[in-house]
């Protein structure tokens, strides 16, 4: 196992039993997230984020398949993982009538840090999470934002070398969104910590260096935000339509239209060349008398992506 | 009934005005103002974007609205009605459907609509013709007897929609419908609000989704209480934006980033923000011309290798950023 590698997992599974039916949370599941890389596990609710972290971190039992943590069994070796990885659970909620301080010397007890080290690590982070006026308020008085800064802080307080977030902006605001992720990017640029993080938010997968896109327990894609937004086929063009539903039934099944997508109330077609199939999609609408406005070459997004990547993966499954 | 498209006049309110005015709308909560002297009109068919951090004041406008709370000074009309006097009547046209989503667990999809009809005082004839309407217009086909605890997030959240529109409201307010609710129903939502607005309905929404923000006709950044911007999202882009963004490609974003959080911290390059995305940089700056070589030189000066640089168009979330934070919190959103 190579020390570049922080997390690893091998045709990872893990079923849960019911009374019933079996259900197969994830599914075969292979990820490799390099020393220093933020790595974002992304993938709507329920697609088995939750369940491949605890499994990670060994909180799981897994059913087959490989994990490690810098190279450390998930299974076997749950303490050398737990010294050295710092982990916030989704919908976390610390001691609410502890304060800022409190919080953070329990927290450094429990890692069995002597009360010496600290004062000195505690000041630190909090003042990287801009905390420090905040130190005597009870936690429960904290406003969304800086609770989930704090949490930040307090998984932080061994010196973990990888961190494993479930869903840590869940709630928050778009500030306080934006200030916990430019928080994020302090600590890799600054400290090159490994940052794995689940989250819903296709936007988020922005800021990460590389992406596993998670669905049904499988893992869809996994690359580079950039290289992911390349997956989708060909090109993307937006335009509103004054009749929605009828110019969404006429694109349908058009020649070098690959795929509809629909956007609030503008249509996202995926076209196989740009120019030919505008002058199509034009006369096309013009012949049925409806107007558009709008009409656009666009980037595709993450989410452009990763919907088109789930459409091709349950129209795969239909077919088997 | 519900696929019937108002006319302009059932759009409109009472005399043809818009059907949502506030004006100098504002509410006080002993010393603390938490709506101040806000003002704005949504169009006949409109969705609105109301937008802002938490605690910013979009619940307390919206509970304003809806006459569950009485403003402490300023006009308020939905419809034509004035919500504080006209509370009931004024009700029985408007739809309200909050982020928790308040649906009965212990019933099934179908029942949830049947009790919200009844408790909107349609009768029993007129509810069994309604329900399949909302039953279809929600996709719930063949959920229709799953008990709503049994329903997964989409779901739940086009049946509270369904219930929050049974007795066919004229308009709706939305509060934060798609929190926690995943990218692919998020969009089946918002084609949802589009096939009613395109119907004639007005729509306010809230959200803290800044791409959903991007699909409202026109949103208002309201922050500490103060309506801070209003426009089309293009319109805002080009008007409320403080700096523009600069886009970086280089092989060593984590040295390169720390290079640039350094002259931001000494004052050499007067930036607003610097934050890593993934394998790039954004840098918010006064003026992309001027700065783009600066930039650059800074970073070959170091070794750096300047793959790309170019000026970006900014999300409406850096410009949200840029219009509601205050310059005292700029330090913190930078970490230093």
């Amino acid at each position: 196992m190579s020390v570049e590698v922080a997390i690893s997992t091998q045709g990872l599974v893990k079923r849960f039993k019911g009374h019933r039916s079996t259900v197969t949370a994830v599914d075969s599941v292979s990820l490799e997230v390099k020393r220093g890389e933020t790595f974002g596990l992304i993938g709507p609710d329920g697609a088995g984020k939750s369940t491949t972290t605890r499994v990670i971190l060994g909180l799981l039992r897994r059913d087959a398949g490989t994990s490690t943590v810098l190279g450390y069994d998930s299974m076997r070796d749950v303490y050398e993982i737990r010294e050295r990885t710092g982990y916030i659970a989704q919908q976390f909620t610390l001691p609410a009538d502890m304060t800022v301080l409190e919080n953070m010397r329990f927290f450094a007890d429990l890692h069995g840090i002597p009360r010496k080290l600290q004062k000195s690590s505690i000041a630190e982070l909090l003042k990287f999470a801009g905390l420090t006026e905040f130190t005597s308020r009870p936690a429960g008085r904290l406003s969304g934002g800086m609770k989930k800064k704090l949490a930040l802080a307090c998984s932080l307080i061994h010196k973990p070398q990888v961190v494993l977030l479930d869903e840590p902006t869940l709630g928050v605001d778009p500030v306080s969104r934006r200030e916990f992720w430019n928080l994020l990017g302090n600590l890799r640029a600054d400290q090159g910590l490994t940052i794995f993080v689940c989250t819903p938010y296709m936007d988020e997968a922005e800021r990460c260096n590389k992406v596993g896109l998670i669905y049904k327990g499988r893992l869809i894609a996994q690359d580079t935000p950039a290289a992911i937004k390349k997956m989708v086929p060909g090109h993307l063009i937006e335009f509103k339509p004054t009749k929605f539903e009828p110019a969404r039934q006429l694109m349908t099944g058009l020649p070098g239209i690959l795929e509809v997508q629909t956007y609030g109330a503008m249509l996202h077609l995926f076209v196989d060349e740009i120019e030919n199939r505008q002058k199509l999609i034009e006369s096309v609408l013009q012949g049925q008398g409806i107007a558009w406005s709008g009409m656009r070459v666009i980037e595709p997004r993450m989410e452009e992506a990763f919907i088109s990547l789930v459409k091709r993966q349950e129209a795969a499954d239909h077919g088997q | 009934m519900a696929n019937k498209p108002l006319t302009a006049e059932e759009s409109a309110g009472q005399n043809g005005d818009d059907p949502v005015i506030a004006e100098a709308l504002t509410k006080r909560f002993g010393e603390f103002i938490a709506v101040d002297r806000v003002s704005f009109h949504i169009h006949p068919g409109e969705v609105f974007g109301w937008l802002g951090p938490n605690g910013a004041g979009k619940t307390t406008t919206i509970r304003m609205l809806l006459g569950l709370i009485r403003p402490s000074a300023g006009k308020v009309r939905v419809l034509g009605f004035d919500p504080v006097t006209q509370t009931k009547v004024m009700q029985g046209h408007v739809g309200y459907m909050s982020q928790l989503f308040t649906l009965y667990n212990d019933l099934t999809a179908r029942e949830n609509i049947h009790f919200y009809g009844r408790v909107y005082g349609l009768s029993r004839k007129a509810l069994a013709l309604r329900q399949e309407e909302i039953i279809q217009m929600a996709g719930l086909e063949g959920r229709e007897d799953t008990l709503t605890a049994n329903l997964s997030g989409g779901w739940k959240q086009r049946l509270a929609l369904g219930c929050a529109i049974v007795h066919n409201p004229r308009v709706i307010f939305l509060d934060e419908p798609t929190a926690g609710v995943d990218a692919i129903s998020r969009r089946e939502f918002w084609g949802l609000i589009y096939a009613m607005a395109n119907k004639g309905t007005t729509i306010l929404v809230t959200t803290h989704y800044m791409d959903e923000a991007e699909l409202c006709q026109r949103v208002g950044f309201i922050n500490q209480g103060q309506l801070v911007a209003m426009g089309t999202p293009d319109e805002l882009k080009q008007t409320h934006m403080r700096g523009q963004v600069l886009e970086i490609d280089t092989p060593e974003p984590d040295r390169a980033v720390r290079l640039l959080k350094n002259a931001q911290a000494k004052g050499s390059l007067p930036f607003d923000e610097v934050a890593l995305y993934g394998a790039q940089i954004h840098v918010v700056v006064p003026s992309a011309d001027e700065f783009l070589g600066p930039v650059r030189k800074l970073l070959e000066s170091e070794a750096i290798l300047v793959s790309n640089i170019v000026w970006i168009m900014p999300t409406l979330e850096d410009v949200f950023i840029s219009t509601v934070r205050d310059p005292a919190e700029k330090a913190l959103l930078t970490g230093d």
